[in-house]
C-alpha cells in the first residue's frame, strides 16, 4: 500500500473515532438529571436573557441529532460556544490559556523524554545495582499520582526551601519567569511518565540485547558504545515511539491536577474551574482538544513507524 | 493511566530477585485493607469532629499524625479515609472486570460482529483517558462517588476485555477445547467450566494492577474537589483540604495522605505484577 | 605458523558440573579447510566462538587459543579488536537473525571498518561493493534492507562482511543450516572458492559429517566437549576409529548407498549437570566394556597414520571390524 493511501485511510479512521468521541462529549449533557436548559444554566440565575441565549446557542427545541450536527458544524468553524461562567467565547478563553499549558506540557515532555530514555538505557546496559535502583525508583514514580508529586514538590522546594515560586505561571513577566514558575509543575507532571518510559525503554532494550545481531556486531569488533546506540537503542526505538500518544494525552489530562495544585492559569486549571462550576461548553471544548491531540499524535506515530522500523509495513500496528 | 500487563515493560528482576519488596507490598496491602475494615474501632477520634483551638497541632501522643487546619485528627481521618479510598477503586475493578471479562470472552469465543464492535469501541475509549471521562461525567452529575466509579469502569473495561479476548483466542486454539467439542460439550459449557477458570488468574492479576490506577484517578478527582462530598474522609480529599496549609508551612496534614496513596498504589502494583509473572511462568 | 592453534582448551560455566569444553586440541593451517563435527550441545559452536572470545557470561577458560601466533584468551581490548576486525571473522548460522533488520546492507558491511577507523566511508563502500561482487551479488543491494533479501542472499552478504577485514581465518558456524537446499550448496561452493582465492584458513562447524568430509581437508569429531576423533577426511570417512563417528556416519543419508538403512543414535548426550567418569560416550556405545565406564580413553594414532587419532579403548577393534565389512 502506498503512503498516501495509507495516510488518507488513517485520517478517515481518525475522523470516525473523533466523531464518536464528540458524540459522547455532546450526548453526556443529556445524562444530566432535569432538562438540559436548567443543567446548562448550572444553578445560575435564569434571567430571561440567559435562557434565551442558551436556547439560541443549543437550539434545544430541535431534535437531538440536529442539535448535535449544528454543534459539530460550529466547532468545525472554531466556535466552541459561549462560556456561561466567564460570559465570553470559549475559544477566546482557550486561546488565552493555551500557550501557558503548551509551555508546561512541552517542558514536562522534555523531562520525560530525556530522563525516561536515559534511565531506561542505564538500567538495561548497566544491570546490577544500577538496574535494581532504577527499577525501585520507577516503581515509585509510576505509583505517584501527579498531584501528590505536585504537593510534595511544592511543600519542599517552594515553601520549605523557597527555591521556586509556589504558585502562578509567571506569565506577563517574560519567558524566563515562566520557565522558573513552571519548573516544579513540569517535574510533577513528568514524574509518572518518566517511570513509564524508563520501563518501556528498559524492556525494549533488553529484548534487543538478546538479539544474535548484537553478538555478530561484537564478533566484528564494533565498539560497545556503538553497539548499544546502533543496534540496541535503535532497535528499541519503535516500541518507545508507540507510547508517544499515551504520553502526550496523559500529560494534557494531568495538567488539570498540576495546574490546580500550583494555581497555574492554563487549560488544566480552566477544566477544573469549568467542571466545578458546571460550565459545560468549556468542559466539552477541552475534552475534544485533548482527544484530538491524542489522536493526532497517534496518527503521526503511525506514519513515522515504518521509517523507524522498515519491518513494519504501513498500518500493521493495530494488533499491538 | 492504565498500563496493560500483556506487554509488561517490567519489573521482572525486582519481582523475582527482590522478593522482600513483594512481601513488604503484600503485608502493606493487607494492613491497609484491615485498617479500612476495622476503621470504626481503630480511629481514636471521630474523623469529622473539628477542634479548631487545636488546629494544625504537630504530632503528639494524643494525635499521632497531628491535626489538620480544621482541627480534625489526621490519623482518624486517614483510617476512616482508607474505606472510601479503597471502596472506589474496588468498585471500578469489580465493574470493569465483570463487564470486561464478559465482553472479552464473548468477543473472543464468538468473533464476528461482536468482535468488531468491541475493537471499534475500545479504540474510542482508549482515546478517552479515564480521568477525563470521569471529569466529563462528574461535571454533568455533580460530585459524588458513584458517577466517577461508573465513568472509570467504562474507561477501564476495554483494557480488561482486550486482554481477556486475546487470552480466550489463545485458549480456544488449544487441543483440549476441540476434544471437548468432539465429545459434544456445548460452547457455553466449555467456556464456563474450562476456559474462564484457565484465564482468570491473568485477568485478576491485571485487575489488581488496575486497582492501583483507579485509586490514583479517584484520588485525583477528590483532590480537584470533584470526587467524594466535602466532609467525607478520603485520602485525595485530605490532600485537597491540606493544600492551603502547605502554603503557610504546615505540610503534614497533606503529606500523610500523599504517602498513604503512593504506598498503597505501589503495593498493589508490585503484588499484581508479581502475580502476573507467576501466572505467565506457569502457563508458558 | 598455523593460523589457528588450540591447545588444551578447557571452559567452565557456572552451574555446570563438568567443563563444557574439556581439553580441546585443534589446529587450522593457512589455506586449509577443517571441519568440526558434532551433535548440538557437543560444544562445537562454543569452540568456534571462543576463537573470537565470544564467551558466555561467567565462563572461565584454561589453555591456549592462538590465532596467527597470539593467544586470544589473554589479549587486551585493543588486541582483541584487531583480532576481530582484521585477523579472524565468523559467518553465523542464521543470517536473518545475525544482521540487524533495521539497518541497510551497506551499513552492515561497512560498519566495523568505518567505526574502527580502518577505512574512510568511501573506501569501505568501495571494498563492500567489490566483495558483494565476489559473492555474486550486485552493488545496488547496498541500499536495501535485510527484509528485502532471501536467506541465501543474506548469507552471501554475511560472508562478504566476514571478508571485509581480509582475515587470515574464517570461522563458519553451521552456515548452511538455516538455508534451503539449493542455497546450501551455493554457500558451500562459495566458501570453498573464496578460501582458495583469498588464502584464508577455514574452520567449518557442522553437524553433518558427510558435508564435512566432502569439503574439508581434515575433520575433528566432538562429543561432550571433547575431541573424540580427528584425521584426514578420507580416512575418517573410510575407517572411523571411534564408535561415535561410526554412528554419525550411519545416521547420515548418502546418495552412494541408497539401500543402506539410516540408524539414529540411541540415548542422549550426557547432562551438563552431571560429572563424567570414563568415556563420555560409554552409555550410548554398543562396544562399551567395563574399562569404558571407569577410565577415560586417551587419544591414540592409527597404525601407520599418525594424523588419524581417536580417543577410544576399542579403536583398533573398530578399525578391524570396518576392514572386515
Amino acid at each position: 500500500m502506498n503512503f498516501l493511501r495509507f495516510a488518507v485511510r488513517r485520517l478517515l479512521e481518525m475522523a470516525v473515532t473523533l466523531l464518536g468521541a464528540s458524540f459522547v462529549v455532546f450526548g453526556a449533557m443529556y445524562l444530566a438529571p432535569g432538562n438540559p436548559a436548567s443543567f446548562l444554566l448550572g444553578g445560575r440565575s435564569a434571567s430571561p436573557a440567559a435562557l434565551e441565549a442558551i436556547e439560541k446557542q443549543y437550539h434545544l427545541d430541535d431534535p437531538f441529532i440536529v442539535q448535535y450536527w449544528r454543534w459539530l458544524g460550529n466547532i468545525a468553524h472554531g466556535d466552541f460556544g459561549r462560556s456561561l461562567e466567564y460570559r465570553t467565547d470559549v475559544s477566546d478563553l482557550l486561546s488565552s490559556r493555551l500557550p501557558t499549558t503548551l509551555l508546561l506540557v512541552g517542558m514536562a515532555l522534555v523531562i520525560v523524554v530525556a530522563l525516561g530514555l536515559a534511565l531506561g538505557w542505564l538500567s538495561a546496559v548497566r544491570g546490577g545495582a544500577v538496574d535494581s535502583g532504577i527499577l525501585v525508583g520507577t516503581t515509585f514514580a509510576v505509583g505517584t499520582p501527579s498531584f501528590v508529586a505536585a504537593i510534595l514538590l511544592q511543600g519542599f522546594f517552594a515553601v520549605e526551601l523557597g527555591w521556586f515560586p509556589s504558585s502562578g505561571s509567571g506569565s506577563g513577566d517574560g519567558l524566563g519567569a515562566m520557565l522558573w514558575h513552571l519548573t516544579l509543575p513540569a517535574i510533577a507532571l513528568a514524574l509518572y511518565l518518566v517511570g513509564l518510559l524508563a520501563r518501556v525503554t528498559r524492556s525494549a532494550m533488553l529484548e534487543a540485547l538478546e538479539g544474535e545481531h548484537v553478538t555478530v556486531a561484537r564478533s566484528r569488533g564494533v565498539p560497545e558504545r556503538h553497539i548499544i546506540s546502533r543496534h540496541v537503542f535503535r532497535n528499541a526505538l519503535g516500541a518507545v515511539l508507540t507510547t508517544a500518544g499515551l504520553i502526550v494525552s496523559t500529560l494534557m489530562v494531568c495538567t488539570v491536577l498540576v495546574e490546580s495544585a500550583f494555581s497555574v492559569g492554563g487549560i488544566g486549571q480552566l477544566l477544573e474551574l469549568a467542571s466545578t462550576t458546571k460550565d459545560f461548553p468549556t468542559v466539552q471544548a477541552i475534552c475534544l482538544i485533548i482527544i484530538g491531540l491524542f489522536m493526532t499524535v497517534n496518527l503521526i506515530v503511525d506514519l513515522l513507524l515504518p521509517l523507524v522500523d522498515p519491518r513494519i509495513k504501513l498500518g500493521t500496528r493495530a494488533a499491538s | 493511566m492504565t498500563m496493560t500487563l500483556v506487554r509488561r515493560p517490567g519489573l521482572a528482576k525486582v519481582r523475582t530477585k527482590r522478593a522482600p519488596l513483594y512481601v513488604a507490598s503484600l503485608v502493606f496491602a493487607g494492613v491497609v485493607v484491615l485498617l479500612a475494615l476495622l476503621a470504626p474501632w481503630i480511629q481514636p477520634y471521630d474523623p469529622n469532629i473539628a477542634d479548631l483551638g487545636n488546629a494544625l497541632a504537630p504530632p503528639s501522643g494524643d494525635h499521632l499524625f497531628g491535626v489538620d487546619a480544621a482541627g480534625r485528627d489526621t490519623f482518624s481521618r486517614l483510617v476512616a479515609g482508607a474505606r472510601t479510598s479503597l471502596l472506589g477503586p474496588l468498585g471500578v475493578v469489580v465493574f470493569s472486570t465483570v463487564l470486561g471479562a464478559a465482553v472479552g470472552v464473548a468477543a473472543g469465543w464468538r468473533g464476528g460482529w461482536l468482535d468488531s464492535v468491541l475493537s471499534r469501541g475500545s479504540e474510542l475509549t482508549l482515546a478517552f483517558p479515564g480521568l477525563l471521562l470521569a471529569i466529563l461525567i462528574v461535571s454533568v452529575y455533580g460530585e459524588g462517588l458513584l458517577a466517577p466509579v461508573v465513568a472509570l469502569s467504562v474507561a477501564y473495561f476495554p483494557y480488561v476485555s482486550r486482554l481477556t479476548r486475546s487470552l480466550v483466542l489463545a485458549e480456544r486454539a488449544r487441543p483440549y477445547v476441540a476434544a471437548y467439542q468432539v465429545q459434544g460439550h456445548s460452547g457455553l459449557q466449555i467456556c464456563v467450566r474450562h476456559v474462564v477458570p484457565n484465564i482468570a488468574p491473568v485477568v485478576l492479576a491485571q485487575s489488581t494492577v488496575n486497582f492501583g490506577y483507579a485509586l490514583i484517578d479517584l484520588a485525583g478527582l477528590s483532590f480537584l474537589g470533584l470526587g467524594v462530598p466535602a466532609l467525607t474522609p478520603d485520602w485525595g480529599r485530605m490532600v485537597f483540604d491540606g493544600k492551603s496549609a502547605i502554603q503557610s508551612g504546615y505540610p503534614l496534614s497533606a503529606i500523610i495522605p500523599c504517602l498513604a496513596i503512593v504506598l498503597t498504589v505501589v503495593a498493589f502494583n508490585v503484588v499484581g505484577e508479581r502475580w502476573a509473572d507467576k501466572v505467565a511462568g506457569r502457563t508458558r | 605458523m598455523t593460523t589457528l592453534d588450540i591447545r588444551g582448551l578447557r571452559l567452565r560455566l557456572p552451574g555446570a558440573a563438568r567443563p563444557v569444553l574439556d581439553g580441546v586440541d585443534l589446529s587450522v593451517d593457512a589455506s586449509e579447510t577443517v571441519a568440526l563435527v558434532g551433535e548440538s550441545g557437543s560444544g562445537k559452536s562454543l569452540t568456534s566462538r571462543t576463537v573470537l572470545r565470544l564467551l558466555p557470561k561467567g565462563a572461565a577458560t584454561e589453555g591456549r587459543v592462538e590465532v596467527a601466533g597470539d593467544d586470544v584468551l589473554t589479549m587486551n581490548a585493543k588486541q582483541l579488536r584487531k583480532l576481530r576486525t582484521q585477523t579472524a571473522a565468523m559467518v553465523f548460522q542464521d543470517p536473518r537473525a545475525a544482521i540487524n533488520p533495521l539497518r541497510r546492507i551497506g551499513d552492515f558491511l561497512t560498519e566495523s571498518a568505518r567505526l574502527n577507523k580502518l577505512m574512510t566511508a568511501a573506501e569501505a563502500d568501495t571494498r563492500a561493493v567489490e566483495l558483494l561482487d565476489a559473492v555474486g551479488l550486485s552493488a545496488d543491494l547496498m541500499r536495501r534492507y535485510p527484509g528485502q533479501l532471501s536467506g541465501g542472499m543474506l548469507q552471501r552478504v554475511m560472508i562478504a562482511a566476514a571478508l571485509m577485514g581480509d582475515p587470515r581465518l574464517l570461522l563458519a558456524d553451521e552456515p548452511t543450516t538455516a538455508l534451503d537446499v539449493t542455497s546450501q550448496a551455493e554457500v558451500v561452493t562459495l566458501l570453498a572458492d573464496l578460501r582458495e582465492r583469498f588464502g584464508t584458513g577455514l574452520l567449518f562447524v557442522t553437524h553433518d559429517l558427510g558435508l564435512a568430509a566432502a569439503i574439508s581437508d581434515r575433520v575433528y569429531v566432538m562429543y561432550a566437549g571433547r575431541i573424540v576423533e580427528t584425521g584426514p577426511s578420507e580416512s575418517i570417512f573410510a575407517r572411523p576409529r571411534h564408535p561415535y563417528t561410526r554412528a554419525l556416519l550411519a545416521s547420515t543419508p548418502s546418495l552412494d548407498t541408497p539401500q543402506g538403512r539410516l540408524t539414529a543414535i540411541d540415548g542422549q548426550p550426557p547432562d551438563l549437570r552431571q560429572e563424567l567418569h570414563g568415556c563420555p560416550f560409554a552409555p550410548r556405545c554398543p562396544l562399551a566394556t567395563e574399562v569404558c565406564t571407569t577410565e577415560a580413553p586417551q587419544s591414540t594414532s592409527a597404525p601407520g597414520e599418525p594424523a588419524h587419532t581417536a580417543a577410544c579403548h576399542h579403536a583398533d577393534r573398530l578399525a578391524r571390524e570396518a576392514a572386515d565389512v
